[in-house]
């Protein structure tokens, strides 16, 4: 399939070479190795049945209404960016390794580092990583470099999906210590948190919203952290940015967060678009790819890789990551995302979120046998606390009602109870959705 | 490029007008907002403001200066830039898939988990290997979560003391990064004159120091290890590990396993082997297949089956966890799904006979100008070289990768592998037709003559395109990398 040679054109090939069969081409290959029996299917499906059969199991996917968050947000995505970023031009080209035939491309990445530098306020930003939590991995992951120590204080309400992947990303040695700092009501502990601060810290690494969708005090743990000069890494839904103040206000060093929440579909998961952000003066230690601005032997504008002393293909061993693809296209598609929004746009789409999930919240507490966990501000989710085991209601509406009500979180957090719940409610709920919701949760609680 | 299609690249921020709009949000739904006054943002974000319409011609105007699979030849060596089929990306965009919310219940997700879970069996089958995990992102990314299962394993022997990697010196540099990152020392093997592992210069540095050794095949220099099997066995025998860098898998696929070569670990690249698209950087999707006394050491969450129901499996006590969140790239899993659907095995066999066949083809037609590296038939690629005339004029691979451009080409991958001088990597695929490379041989000879009559031709290449050679030394001395 998609090949163009023909039988002729493969026997006039094999001539110009100077063999008569594609077998004299694979010489090099010990005979006993070649050509072994597959397991695998003896007919192909054609175009027609591989569609057909990819919407069956794409059906088999059943539609639910899904008040499901926890690191992953349902957003509206505007058309004009499924449009543009399925160009062939954009979804078909590589790395622009060869920086004249691909400004495009190289233009689009220095937009993206930009937008990214707008949201968040920070000096620079590189052209993505492949998720949040490999861009909280490799953040942290420059910070004990540039700090030369191996204390690490992440917050306890961190996804826990982020303190999994973290941990890989430190497997290179046992010396590295992770001290979690303790949540109250939610939030840090701040006062655990001072406790917790020494010479010996190379940073402190937390979200905002945490875990339970809460907004931490970033400007306070972040002066704490510098204070006893350890280093901030902060992960930041971008989504919340329109509202919120950003990493770079409060002095973060290194700003990450999961980019799918700029109009990025769920997928199950992936690809998603990890955002990386830095102070100038870490802009060596950062990894992955960078485009910069530069001019041309005519002295016009023009774009290229650059920075690239960091990277694998160059210092190899030395490398400041291994990462060589990234998620171009999701941060292309977020750039978009962002240019269409504009400053009021996202404005409008944070307040639609956090309006979303405020409502959400008011009319679930006043269901009976339900409650909300903790007070404070919130955005994208919250928990809920209902009577009974919340893994077991989600079973049964699920089932009835054919409605996801969100996280149960007694396995990640047994501290909690068996009854926490957390639940999403993005831009795309209506008002007729989420009251579908109360009225299942009323019925089966 | 005349006047019409003249280059506009100002910034989308340069396009901006104050209080324009494209996209909004109308919040209907009306509660209590309380934003402590210190956690309020006080700035908008440096953001364009622009109507729908700005937005669709910017990024419309920006996209046609730009080469692809779809416009332009793209024989980017290693890179595997095939076609990318469309019905890939309509399948992937179904809604059943794209809405799946990577937490869903196992039964709201029965559709993806069994594609994730055929996917990973027609892997094992195609790879001789007993189990797949398709959470890496990308193929370093896999390298990542290969020998992070290998540090797993010899820990669990007490074997801790294996702290080298071998891998040859024409390796993708991704592999000694990726050794470094998880604390392994790296050790540099030469290859030898006909580019491949000397079993006699790999048995000196073999040891119980040794975790793994790292094999590109076929090689970076487009050629199969063909005494695979005994360094295999050299390296079993030292207790080590073999990790194969699938990078190259399309000269394989349906022709070779290479679990039967003694292959303990391999990642594929669904980009490279699966035809899903680079979309200009990523994403990708990788993969890791092992043998059966690593699959206790997979990434979770694992797909499994029982009863006829397809569950997502957490409880595996030895595995190293998580390399990212939730599954993987799904999106791109899927099209590389939808891809394998429409290939018996008959037609993967296909995939890699034609991509070595157009590899020979071109180095045939080439060789005689361009000399090649190696004697030998190549597999999926061929490493070229300058003709020595256009060298003694002071000409270089980049001057005639440069003027490619001018005539609608995309370069070949250039001064890789590192152990070759000036080398040129070409990599036409499976996909293209003779015409196509045909057209890209003559240019090829067609620049050695235009070098020798007017070497400056080449030396001010590309001429054509919308600006000219850029200044990456001012890129990397001031960096500007932002509006």
């Amino acid at each position: 399939m998609f090949i163009a040679n023909t039988q002729k054109d493969r026997e006039e090939m094999l001539r110009t070479i100077g063999v008569s069969s594609i077998k004299d081409l694979l010489k090099q290959v010990p005979e006993k190795f070649l050509y072994p029996a597959f397991n695998l299917p003896e007919t192909s499906l054609d175009e027609q049945q591989t569609a057909r059969r990819m919407k069956t199991l794409a059906a088999a996917n059943t539609p639910h209404l899904s008040f499901l968050g926890a690191g992953a947000y349902e957003r509206y995505i505007p058309a004009a960016v499924k449009s543009l970023i399925s160009r062939g031009e954009y979804l078909t080209a590589y790395t622009p390794y060869q920086a004249e035939a691909s400004q495009g491309i190289l233009q689009t990445i220095y937009e993206y580092q930009s937008s990214v530098c707008a949201l968040y306020a920070m000096d620079c930003a590189n052209a993505s990583m492949y998720d949040g939590a490999s861009a909280f991995g490799e953040a942290v992951r420059a910070a004990v470099r540039i700090t030369g120590k191996k204390k690490v204080l992440c917050q306890e309400t961190l996804n826990p999906q982020y303190l999994t992947a973290l941990k890989t990303y430190f497997a290179n040695s046992s010396d590295y210590q992770f001290i979690t700092i303790p949540a109250k009501d939610g939030f840090m502990d701040t006062d655990k948190l001072a406790a917790l601060l020494g010479p010996d810290t190379a940073c402190v690494a937390f979200q905002t919203p945490n875990f339970f969708g809460l907004m931490e005090d970033a400007p306070k743990i972040s002066e704490a952290a510098h204070k006893s000069g350890a280093l901030v890494v902060a992960a930041a839904d971008p989504a919340s940015l329109g509202l919120f103040i950003p990493p770079g206000d409060y002095g973060a060093d290194f700003a990450v967060g999961e980019g799918q929440s700029l109009g990025l579909p769920l997928s199950y998961g992936g690809p998603y678009l990890g955002i990386f952000a830095c102070k100038k003066e870490y802009v060596r230690q950062m990894p992955g790819r960078i485009a910069g601005m530069t001019k041309d032997k005519d002295g016009k504008r023009g774009f290229v890789l650059t920075l690239q002393a960091r990277e694998q293909h160059i210092r190899r061993d030395k490398a400041a990551s291994n990462i060589c693809s990234n998620e171009a296209l999701c941060a292309l598609s977020a750039t978009i995302y962002l240019a269409l929004l504009g400053p009021e746009g996202l404005k409008e789409l944070a307040r639609a979120n956090a309006a979303a999930a405020a409502f959400t919240a008011e009319k679930l507490s006043d269901v009976k046998g339900a409650k909300l966990k903790f007070k404070g501000t919130f955005f994208n989710e919250f928990v809920l606390e209902i009577k009974g085991d919340a893994a077991e209601l989600r079973e049964k509406v699920l089932k009835k009602e054919h409605i996801d009500i969100g996280l149960p979180l007694k396995d990640l957090y047994p501290a909690l109870g068996p009854g926490a719940l957390l639940v999403c409610a993005t831009e795309t709920k209506t008002e007729a959705d989420i009251l579908r919701l109360v009225k299942a949760l009323g019925e089966n609680i | 490029m005349n006047d019409i299609m003249k280059l506009d690249n100002r910034l989308s921020v340069e396009r901006s007008d104050p209080g324009r709009r494209a996209v909004r949000f109308n919040n209907l739904l009306k509660a209590k907002e309380a934003i402590p006054a210190g956690l309020a943002r006080k700035a908008p974000p440096k953001l364009p403001e622009l109507s729908e319409l700005d937005v669709v011609r910017h990024y419309t105007g920006l996209s046609k200066i730009n080469f692809s699979v779809d416009t332009h030849f793209y024989p980017l060596g290693s890179c595997t830039m095939k076609y990318n089929p469309k019905i890939n990306e309509e399948a992937a965009a179904l809604e059943g898939f794209a809405n799946l919310h990577p937490l869903a219940h196992d039964k709201t997700s029965q559709g993806t988990l069994e594609m994730l879970y055929d996917l990973e069996k027609r892997l094992c089958a195609l790879c001789a290997m007993d189990a797949f995990t398709l959470q890496p992102a990308a193929g370093a990314h896999s390298e990542f979560t290969g020998l992070l299962i290998a540090k797993a394993y010899f820990a669990k022997r007490g074997e801790n003391q294996r702290v080298d990697i071998i891998c040859p010196d024409s390796a993708h540099g991704t592999n000694p990064a990726t050794a470094s990152m998880l604390g392994f020392n790296t050790i540099n093997i030469k290859s030898g004159p006909d580019g491949r592992v000397d079993p006699a210069d790999l048995k000196a540095h073999l040891g119980d120091r040794t975790a793994v050794l790292m094999l590109t095949v076929p090689n970076t220099l487009g050629i199969f290890e063909s005494r695979i099997e005994e360094i295999a066995e050299m390296a079993h025998k030292a207790g080590a590990l073999v990790y194969m860098d699938g990078a190259n898998f399309n000269a394989l696929i349906g022709i070779v396993k290479p679990g039967d070569l003694g292959v303990d670990i391999m990642h594929i690249n669904a980009h490279k082997t699966f035809s899903t698209p680079h979309g200009g950087g990523g994403p990708g999707a990788g993969g890791i297949g092992v043998k059966r006394r690593l699959e206790e050491f997979l990434p979770v969450p694992r797909v499994k089956l029982e009863g006829g129901t397809y569950r997502t499996d957490f409880c595996c006590p030895d595995s190293i966890g998580k390399v990212k969140a939730f599954f993987g790239n799904v999106g791109v899993l899927t099209r590389a799904y939808a891809y394998l659907l429409m290939h018996s095995k008959k037609e993967l066999a296909q995939i890699a006979e034609n991509a070595i066949l157009n590899a020979n083809y071109m180095k045939s037609r080439l060789q005689s100008i361009y000399p090649a590296h190696s004697g030998d038939y190549c597999m999926h690629e061929c490493v070229l070289t300058p003709p020595a005339a256009l060298a003694a004029k002071g000409l270089k691979t980049l001057d005639i990768a440069k003027r490619l451009l001018d005539y609608g080409f995309h370069a070949p991958t250039i001064y890789f592998p590192l152990i070759v001088h000036e080398a040129i990597m070409i990599e036409p695929t499976e996909t293209e037709s003779r015409e196509t490379m045909d057209s890209f041989v003559d240019t090829m000879l067609k620049i050695n003559d235009e070098g020798a009559a007017d070497p400056q031709l080449l030396k001010d290449a590309p001429h054509t395109m919308p600006v000219k050679r850029l200044d990456e030394v001012q890129a990397a001395r001031q960096p500007n990398l932002r509006w």
